[in-house]
């Protein structure tokens, strides 16, 4: 057609004015299939670019062969929500000389809209994009082919970066409409073979957990929640995707349609259960920064009241406003929670990087009630522990921490604790809980962390919350 | 009663977590035999060393006549297990014969009498025998059915009714009964059927037994729901023994309660629905009175 962008990726590289030390950007809705990262990355070490920054908004398994790039020098700092699988063990025993900075989803949204971390290239897979770069997480085309439903985190790159690159492997005809990155703001479009696996994009059906502790979590989280004092008809609620997170939903479920009670809206990564719940009327609208299965890419599609959120006006702290200040329950799982309510949702408690901040910080500080999701103990590791390996979300933002071995009360919310105690529920301080997990399994011996920092765990606002330290 | 195996310390570090009644910690069929002895020790510290709190533990020791039972019994009973599980149980003198073991080790550590026999049923002969096992010994708490044994035995299979176990599941209560101890129904080991283990609750509830074994924690909320008394029961009940306390106080004879006459199987039956409210934490027991 006239005017058409689609050009091949060496081209639009070279569009771009992609220089050495330039900042690249990627989206994560690909996830565990995403095949857009190590393409571009291939091809810029092919085109013999170095220095890079590459700004994620998460990374992980599948994105091992950076390691490869880090070590000839194509890329030379990293910034993400989250890191995983091999390049995350390599980054934490020392492969990248600058530490990774770690950002919420929120936080990064805000930091490159307010031009703390600007993009001069944005790389963005689309699962269907016109010539003119109009382009989407699922696509109408009968060559639909990598579908992931909302686009989030890659509109504040979309909208902010100097340069943005869509790249599709469903060219549809003008107007792919309606459209979650608009052809005012993208430069090229490149058309591939492949931009996911969809199979490890999302799965299919809802799968209930069978796992017994679990659903133990999952029905003391969800007596939390009926208890609180925040579930009233018209309430709002987000969950995490675990299998005691997911649980907890179907025994909200229940609880919703014996009391006649319906939420207003569900915020964050959608679910199947979440839609389920909207189709049958218990849910008015589903606010979605990322589509977490199937079901969740096809409702989106459809669904009127399913609406796609960047993840500015998702989980913003800086903004002038965003959904999650208008969010009433939130339920989070953690790697670590301390004995002064502070969880690590990052590093191991062996020192090494193994997850992502999310939605975690924005979600626990701006929700009218934040209920972490932990169990006492995975394995022989302790999860609630004197002092978290990273601080990741501060404890004034956590209200509520649901173990197997009790139901832990931030002090700030005797109100809270009060109605749950009225309710029966199993109400134990959270030191007790400590110390339960140290006489079953024993004080660890301290992680050999070195001088060097690997990584910088930024706060939703921008400031400095904790260092991470190369681990031997 | 959960059973929990013997050689899995993540199981038995957090079973008591799901509240059952009870848990069997499991030493015979779910531990190979090169398993055995790493079994036992960690049999013995998990019941030294885990808070199980109000949980009833008991312990399915190997049969005496093979390599292990022996070794088993002194391990559990010095580590203060309540109640040892006694498989394959065919005569009352074996049960005897493990009295004698019990006594020996609970001598040897100064606490004679603390341990409880429980007597698992799972051949046709055990059936037979079922009175006289249920009444060998002062120690004996409570007779079970092993259904898998059992019903090899008969040359017959499980069904999914369990008309092949009819008379054992009987006769075992009946013997329970008459010897004034508990009596607990066999495992039922689909987790993936819900509704016929249900029913199979059910049919054991009817026929008069204390309780279920079950392998998973889903299935104790199963267990739960249907041994709990229904809220219309409750109610009845506490009618009944406050009719009875009336007539009791004003000294009267014969009790009425809307109309029928309260003899006492009726006074019986009202007393063990409150007793298992309260036991199933339906009611308190101020709201028992």
């Amino acid at each position: 057609m006239r005017n058409s962008k689609v050009v091949t990726l060496e081209e639009a590289i070279r569009r771009s004015g992609l220089h050495d030390g330039c900042t690249i950007s990627f989206h994560h809705h690909f996830r565990g299939g995403d095949k857009v990262v190590n393409m571009v990355v291939d091809k810029l070490a092919e085109m013999g670019f170095k220095d890079l920054h590459l700004a994620a908004s998460s990374l992980s398994d599948v994105h091992a062969p950076l390691i490869d790039h880090i070590r000839s020098g194509v890329i030379t700092r990293i910034s993400t929500s989250g890191l995983r699988g091999e390049l995350a063990t390599a980054i934490s025993h020392g492969l990248l000389k600058e530490p990774v900075i770690f950002r919420s989803h929120g936080g990064r949204g805000s930091a490159i809209a307010c031009g703390e971390l600007p993009i001069d290239v944005a790389f963005l897979g689309a699962s269907s994009a016109d010539p003119l770069g109009n382009a989407c997480g699922y696509s109408r085309s009968e060559n639909a082919k990598s579908i992931c439903g909302s686009l989030g985190y890659a509109l504040p790159d979309a909208r902010y970066a100097k340069h943005v690159v869509v790249i599709t492997d469903d060219l549809v005809e003008y107007p792919n409409m309606p459209m979650s990155i608009a052809a005012s703001d993208v430069e090229s479009v490149v058309v591939v073979d492949s931009v996911g696996d969809s199979s490890k994009i999302s799965s299919g059906a809802i799968r209930d957990s069978k796992n017994p502790r679990d659903i133990l979590l999952a029905k003391q989280a969800a007596k939390v929640v009926i208890n609180s004092g925040y579930f009233n008809d018209g309430f709002s609620i987000q969950t995490g995707t675990g299998g005691a997170s997911l649980a907890v939903v179907k025994y909200i479920h229940e609880s919703m349609l014996a009391k006649g009670i319906k939420a207003s809206f569900a915020l964050g990564g959608i679910t199947a259960h979440m839609v389920k719940l909207h189709e049958e009327g218990l849910i008015g609208k589903l606010i979605d920064v990322q589509s977490f299965d199937k079901v969740a890419a096809e409702s989106i599609k459809d669904d009127m009241f399913h609406q796609e959120v960047s993840a500015v006006d998702y989980a913003s702290g800086v903004h002038k406003g965003s959904a999650v200040h208008a969010l009433d329950i939130v339920i989070l799982s953690a790697l670590e929670v301390d004995v002064d309510f502070n969880v690590n949702v990052l590093v191991g408690s062996d020192g090494v990087i193994r997850g992502a901040i999310g939605g975690h910080q924005d979600t626990a500080a701006d929700s009218a009630l934040s209920i972490i999701v932990c169990p006492l103990l995975r394995g022989r590791i302790p999860c609630v522990v004197p002092r978290v390996t990273t601080l990741i979300t501060p404890g004034k933002s956590v209200d509520v921490v649901v173990t197997e071995y009790g139901i832990a009360v931030n002090p700030a919310r005797a109100d809270i604790r009060e109605k749950l105690e009225a309710a029966g529920l199993n109400i134990v301080d959270i030191h007790s809980l400590a110390a339960k997990a140290e006489a079953i399994i024993g004080k660890p011996d301290p992680l050999p962390f070195k001088e060097r920092v690997v990584g910088i765990v930024m706060n939703r606002d921008g400031e400095v919350l904790d260092e991470i330290h190369e681990i031997e | 009663m959960m059973f929990v195996p013997g050689n899995n310390p993540g199981m038995m570090a957090d079973a008591h977590i799901y509240g059952p009644d009870s848990i069997m910690l499991d030493l015979e069929d779910s531990v190979t035999m090169a398993e055995k002895d790493a079994a036992r020790f960690l049999v013995h510290n998990a019941l030294k060393s885990i808070e199980y709190g109000n949980t009833e533990m008991v312990v399915r020791i190997n049969p005496l006549n093979t390599p292990y039972g022996r070794k088993d019994v002194e391990a559990v009973v010095k580590a203060g297990v309540d109640v040892i599980r006694m498989p394959k149980t065919e005569t009352a003198d074996e049960v005897r014969e493990l009295e004698a073991e019990i006594l020996k080790v609970e001598e040897e550590i100064g606490a004679v009498g603390r341990t409880q026999i429980m007597a698992a049923i799972e051949s046709a002969l055990g059936v037979v025998n079922a009175y006289d096992i249920a009444t060998a010994s002062k120690r004996m708490m409570g007779i079970a059915l092993g259904a898998e044994d059992y019903s090899a035995n008969l040359k017959t299979q499980r069904t999914p009714g369990g008309a092949e176990l009819l008379l054992a599941r009987e006769t075992i209560v009946v013997a329970a009964r008459a010897a004034g101890i508990c009596c607990f129904d066999t495992v039922y080991s689909n987790l993936d059927d819900m509704d016929t283990f249900r029913a199979e609750v059910e049919l054991i509830k009817s026929l008069g037994f204390d309780g279920k074994s079950i392998i998973n924690p889903r299935q104790i909320e199963v267990v739960n729901e249907v041994f709990a008394p229904k809220p219309k029961d409750i109610e009845k009940a506490r009618k009944i023994i406050a009719a009875i306390r009336e007539a009791k106080e004003k000294g009267s004879g014969v009790i009425a309660v809307n109309g029928k006459m309260v003899d006492r199987p009726v006074v019986l039956r009202a007393e063990r629905t409150i007793a298992l409210a309260i036991a199933s934490g339906i009611i308190s027991e101020e709201e028992a009175l």
